[in-house]
């Protein structure tokens, strides 16, 4: 055992020196690590007002304008060149994006915890607007729903062409069929058909995920299965799926997009910018450009009045 | 305040009325982890255990590879068995993927590292005098590596509890291999916390809310035991 003296004496100076300096280092990591988050935010203004001199926007800084929207149009990759072209737009705003179903987007807006919704439920959207939850709502572009499975078909619904025949088919439980299960558009839309056949749904071979399009398709890839999903999401999800489509066309899968500025935002202007540029000219040209190089076709088609 | 109010009590409703479907996602939650947790002992176990008392020249470095698998993301595990499991994968034929074994494979990864971690640094604390004393008065190797156990079975239970914790509070690696499916009858791949992040999302938060009570009821009931083990240990040494 060490005498108690000599303990100390190593606990001295040298001890203490190591100690101080590691603490500083420890200090001066924290302090990088919270100054590079700061710096996402410091940029933006700052770069704005070196590169624009006398501009009036050089002293203008951002501010949130949040969108709540579907993962259909994030999981399609729309975001991604719609939310750009707004910023050079309007670049006072800095948009954000929470892609949930079109269900919860709805909710989201009523607990005006969003500015603007980007959503496709009509039925659901119809009754937001008439409870006053919205101030304006616009028709801003479609696309359409459509039928996949597997290239074995093993539901057998080769060459059908209404939705409601095949999921005629899908009821024998023969192959595996996977609902959303989430209160989003899609959802609202596959509940619509079974209703219009005249069936109730259920049976081991009904499943749902409770998840956004792109999981619900990698699911029903791997199963086996089939799904209804909206074709911008299985066009771009379409290299990592093993699905066909299987039946399309039929008018009762036709889906509506609507935006809506929220009642009482806590960004209100931002929102009815939002309205107006994505169904003025240019907001419905880049809708409407979108996927045409990747995919031959537009993944939706703009059609705001 | 209200709302996390009113989901709390609707939440015991649910719970004590043992409604239907809270009740499936949680025994599937129960049923995966603890069949985890028991892979995970059967292979975690001797591992730690071995490298706990062998001393051979790489043992530094294994050690400290079982350690990095106490600070391996789950996620990661996740990321990893979906790989492997997917159709595109080299084991996508045993068609596991998004169902109850592709979960138990995530989890059994996740938590045998932390069982072999702890039961390393259990074994690694039993004093030597006591193993070599033993096999001098003429125990058989296995008679020791019980008696070894005996020893430190508080750790070990410690092993158990932290690596059952790990693997039943598990969101990311769950999701992504199992899907969180579920029929309107029945359940397939739905456990509470992959329930509890659908639930939220749709704004069912007493649905969520319940599960959400039963797995900080589970983490209780860990540092709980957890908190046991460590008095006894304390007590024991003082003893000595």
């Amino acid at each position: 055992m060490e005498r108690t003296s000599v303990r100390n004496h190593r606990r001295g100076t040298a001890w203490r020196l190591r100690s101080a300096l590691l603490l500083a280092a420890f200090v001066l990591g924290m302090a990088a690590l919270a100054a590079g988050c700061g710096e996402e935010t410091a940029t933006t203004t700052s770069g704005a007002s070196t590169t624009v001199s006398g501009a009036t926007m050089s002293s203008v800084s951002k501010s949130d304008l949040l969108l709540a929207s579907t993962t259909s149009t994030q999981d399609s990759g729309l975001f991604d060149v719609l939310i750009p072209a707004f910023e050079a737009a309007y670049p006072q705003y800095l948009v954000k994006v929470t892609a949930v179903g079109s269900g919860e987007a709805l909710k989201l807006g009523e607990n005006k915890d969003a500015d603007v919704l980007l959503v496709h439920s009509p039925a659901a959207e119809k009754t937001f607007m008439d409870d006053g939850f919205g101030i304006e709502r616009k028709d801003v572009m479609y696309n359409d729903f459509i039928i996949v499975g597997p290239a074995s078909d093993p539901a057998g619904m080769e060459g059908m062409t209404k939705a409601t025949e095949a999921f005629a088919k899908l009821a024998e439980g023969a192959a595996l069929f996977f609902s959303r299960g989430d209160n989003s558009g899609t959802n609202a839309k596959e509940l619509a058909v079974w209703k219009a056949a005249n069936i109730e749904p259920s049976g081991e071979w009904y499943q749902e995920t409770g998840q956004g399009m792109g999981e619900t398709l990698r699911v029903t890839s791997e199963k086996l299965g089939y799904t209804l999903s909206d074709r911008a999401t299985y066009l771009s999800s379409k290299g990592s799926l093993e699905l066909d489509i299987m039946v399309e066309d039929d008018p009762v899968l036709y889906n509506q997009y609507g935006v809506i500025v929220v009642a009482g935002a806590k960004n209100e202007q931002g929102a009815k910018d939002f309205l107006t540029w994505i169904t003025s000219a240019e907001g419905q040209d880049v809708i409407g450009t979108f996927g045409v190089d990747t995919f031959g076709e537009a993944l939706f088609i703009p059609n705001a009045e | 305040m209200q709302l996390i109010w009113d989901s709390i009590v609707e939440a015991l409703r649910l719970l004590f009325t043992l409604d239907g479907y809270v009740v499936s996602v949680l025994l599937l939650s129960l049923r995966t982890s603890t069949i985890a947790v028991l892979f995970g002992m059967v292979l975690g176990i001797p591992l730690g255990s071995w490298l706990g008392l062998a001393r051979f020249r790489g043992r530094g470095v294994v050690a400290a590879f079982v350690n990095t698998g106490l600070a391996l993301p789950p996620v990661v595990v996740g990321l990893l068995v979906y790989m492997l499991l997917s159709r595109r994968g080299p084991l996508g034929f045993l068609e596991w993927l998004f169902t109850v074994p592709a979960m138990i494979i995530a989890q059994t990864i996740i938590s045998m590292p932390i069982i072999a971690a702890i039961t390393m640094a259990a074994f690694g604390s039993v004093p030597r005098e006591v193993r070599t004393q033993a096999l001098g008065l003429g125990a058989s190797r296995w008679q020791t590596y019980l008696m070894l156990m005996r020893e430190a079975r508080v750790s070990l239970v410690a092993a158990v509890v932290t690596g059952f914790g790990a693997a039943i509070s598990e969101v990311g690696a769950v999701m992504i291999v199992g899907g969180n499916i579920a029929t309107t009858k029945s359940n397939v791949t739905r456990v509470m916390t992959t329930a509890i992040v659908q639930e939220t999302r749709q704004g069912d938060f007493a649905k969520a809310m319940a599960f959400g009570l039963v797995l900080l009821f589970v983490a209780f009931i860990v540092m709980l035991i957890l908190t046991r083990v460590q008095q006894g240990a304390r007590g024991r040494w003082l003893q000595s």
